[in-house]
């Protein structure tokens, strides 16, 4: 064995090790970002106090079996800059945040909480304008608002206003997704052009000046998703690609399941005002964060009608195979370059788009 | 999408590995330096060596400006912050790099308020919304960027604004290349120069890699064609025994650099007698300073700062990697307790950093071509 393939695997097994969490260490805005300083504080700290089999597969909404029926629950906050963008805002991005997490689990979204942290000296209108368009999304998605919750903070202690949602959903058919079940062989789905949303509010915040008519990708996946698991049974795992991006969806899978996530960047379907704004930013458009698409692996078999029944909707009508899972090497995201070569693609470090949902 | 695209396709990256190959004698190991960290970045995002026979060897050179910054300077830079009503700017990449007691971002987690830019004119935005503040610029950065710190001393000179200050950390490329090669045990074919220095100093300042230390030396863009090509070229002038500066980046570089970007530097700013690099250690004549008729402007002179030399950590070896010595996976703490995450070297944080390109892109067994299989 060469020497830099012993480091490889000495970095391998360190990789796997979590981060530690010590008292001396202060919350910086990597831990919200969604990647690896996000995943250490999630399991060194809050699972740590938490700890039960419901928690533990740490999948986007928990799963809770209750006098015969399945249920889904979870919950988001949102703290989004600016509140308002082209395409959405942080009402409909709150409702829909929620009804994807639950949706990606299988179940049919049901039941919304809204809790809302307003700052003094809030304009009503503002706030009117925010829960109209959480209305207009609950309709959409066809969940209601049942409960809430509102406090307000002194000036200067919030920005303007935080939402959160939490969801209750109901599962009324037989799945099991999880990240842990791909297998070498299968198929890996986008379900439609990647990084709108995070771009869209990069460039809200007028601190770049470029000008596009790129929209947020805010949408409910409910329906989309109903489509994928009636023509592919087969589908291991849905994960809706929000902060850390695509990239860090394959990552948890990789993880997860213990096998290689291969893309081939040809496929994956970018815009080109967000692959224009990412080169132009330093970004790669893999990490950016939507928040209407999802990552499926599907059994390959099922693959093609999976994609056939998927583009019959309008929200995931270019949804496109960008890659495979394959055994080696474990733990891994690689890249087939546009140019030819290939890469790692690891999960995030750092926030690079702060605040975006 | 145009100018992008058209770079990084892949037959003509077949062919061109194929005309590689062919130039490469047998039995003999070409090591080419890369001195900009840009490349560095290019080489692993787009995964080139899968492109290179395994006798030809990448070594990252120094060109990565947030790689040669000292502890002192993050530690001087965090006094600065530190002080009552200050707001500091910096570029994005510099947040995460670790001074002796932490980052900008854990500084900020301590009550620092440190804020990413763009554009240092960004700042001047900042401080005109902030009267009350003083903002202040750290700068930093080879002569790519150093033409707009200087511009924006200006403007903040001809508005005369009162609380804006610049930290200036700017340092030049052909010191270190200077540096690089004065290097008595490493031992290069070639050079690939950097391409956005260039757009400012030209191609002029290089002839010394050439004709007194009889090295190729071609000037690249960041495209993974490019570099590719650049690698072409000093395998041609080698296989034709030449010695020359050659600019592969004529889309977007003038030999004769940029004559009015040189005259704002000149005007805002000049030499230190000497600036200490991570890992190089002092060079003379390696940095800039600004004038003293802009001394209202500068952050050295309207703050009182501690500027001592603050060793690097023992286990850290960025100065090796810096200067080709080591590849990064040969650093004994890379990947374990130098990750991105935990950086301990600078050369860990930055995109363009060797060891973060070669941990966040390159961690692989790659095939290489091999020389006469084509």
């Amino acid at each position: 064995m060469t020497d830099e393939r012993r480091v490889l695997q000495r970095i391998d097994e360190f990789r796997r090790r979590k981060p530690r969490i010590t008292d001396d260490q202060r919350i910086t805005s990597s831990h919200g970002a969604g990647g690896r300083a996000a995943h250490g504080l999630v399991e060194e700290l809050f699972l740590k106090a938490f700890r039960n089999p419901l928690l533990e597969p740490l999948e986007d909404a928990a799963t809770l079996d209750l006098d015969g029926s399945r249920l889904a629950f979870t919950t988001d906050s949102f703290v989004v800059s600016p509140l308002f963008f082209r395409g959405g805002d942080i009402g409909d991005l709150a409702v829909n945040g929620t009804v994807n997490d639950l949706a990606v689990t299988g179940a049919r979204p049901l039941y919304l909480s809204a809790g809302f942290i307003l700052e003094e000296g809030f304009p009503i209108k503002d706030l009117r304008r925010i829960v109209a368009s959480m209305a207009a999304a609950a309709e959409r998605a066809g969940v209601q608002v049942v409960t809430g919750d509102t406090k307000v903070v002194q000036r200067g202690k919030a920005d303007g206003c935080f939402v959160n949602t939490a969801g209750i959903g109901l599962f009324e058919r037989e799945v099991q997704l999880s990240a842990t079940r791909a297998r070498p062989g299968d198929a890996v789905v986008v379900s439609g052009p990647i990084g709108d949303h995070g771009i869209a509010i990069m460039l809200a915040r007028d601190e770049l000046g470029i000008e596009t008519d790129l929209s947020s990708d805010t949408a409910p996946l409910t329906e989309p998703i109903a489509l994928l698991l009636d023509a592919a049974p087969g589908t291991r795992c849905i994960r809706d690609a929000t902060r850390g991006g695509v990239a860090t969806i394959c990552n948890e899978i990789a993880q997860a399941s213990n096998v290689a996530v291969v893309l081939d960047e040809l496929r994956v379907p970018v815009r080109p005002e967000v692959r224009g704004a990412s080169e132009i930013l330093g970004i790669d458009p893999l990490y950016v964060a939507c928040e209407g698409r999802f990552v499926a692996v599907v059994d390959s078999v099922q693959a093609d009608a999976a994609l056939k029944a998927l583009r019959t909707h309008a929200l995931t009508e270019s949804a496109t195979l960008v890659g495979h899972i394959t055994a080696d090497p474990p733990g891994l995201v690689l890249l087939n370059t546009e140019f030819g070569g290939t890469r790692v693609v690891d999960m995030l470090v750092g926030d690079p788009l702060p605040r975006i949902c | 999408m145009r100018f992008v695209d058209e770079f990084r396709d892949q037959a003509k990256a077949q062919a061109l590995s194929a005309e590689i190959a062919a130039l490469c004698e047998r039995g003999r190991e070409y090591k080419l330096m890369e001195i900009c960290g840009g490349h560095t970045h290019t080489i692993y995002k787009h995964g080139l060596e899968d492109y290179l026979p395994e006798t030809v060897t990448l070594v990252h050179g120094p060109g990565c400006p947030v790689c040669v910054i000292p502890t002192g300077r993050v530690d001087d830079a965090i006094r600065i912050a530190q002080q009552d009503g200050v707001i500091m700017t910096s570029f994005g990449d510099l947040m995460r790099v670790p001074g002796s007691t932490g980052s900008f971002l854990d500084a900020n987690a301590r009550g620092t308020d440190i804020r990413m830019v763009y554009s240092p004119l960004d700042s001047l935005k900042i401080a005109r919304d902030n009267p009350d503040k003083r903002v202040v610029f750290m700068a930093i950065g080879f002569e790519t960027t150093t033409p707009s710190t200087a511009m924006t001393v200006l403007r903040a000179s001809r508005e005369a604004l009162q609380n804006f200050a610049v930290f200036c950390n700017h340092v030049s490329v052909i010191p270190a290349i200077k540096a690089i090669l004065e290097l008595p045990d490493l031992r290069l074919d070639g050079l690939i120069g950097p391409g956005h220095v260039s757009t400012v100093i030209g191609c002029r300042p290089y002839e010394f890699v050439a004709t007194d230390h009889g090295k190729p030396f071609v000037v690249a863009g960041f495209e993974p064609l490019d570099v590719l090509q650049a690698i072409y070229m000093l395998l041609m002038q080698l296989h034709e025994g030449r010695a020359q500066v050659e600019n592969q980046y004529t889309r977007v570089v003038p030999w004769g650099g940029n004559a009015a970007a040189l005259d704002v530097i000149d005007e805002v700013m000049e030499l230190r007698p000497t600036f200490e690099w991570r890992g190089l250690g002092f060079i003379p004549h390696s940095a800039l300073a600004l004038r003293e008729r802009y001394a209202a402007f500068d952050a050295e002179r309207i703050f009182d700062l501690p500027g001592v030399r603050v060793a690097d950590a023992k286990v850290c070896q960025c100065g090796e990697v810096l200067k080709g010595a080591i590849k990064p996976w040969e650093c004994k703490v890379f990947g374990t307790a130098c990750t991105p995450e935990t950086p301990i070297g600078t050369c860990m944080v930055s995109t363009e950093g060797a060891c973060a390109a070669y941990y966040n892109y390159g961690r692989l067994s790659r095939r290489r071509v091999r020389v006469g299989e084509t």
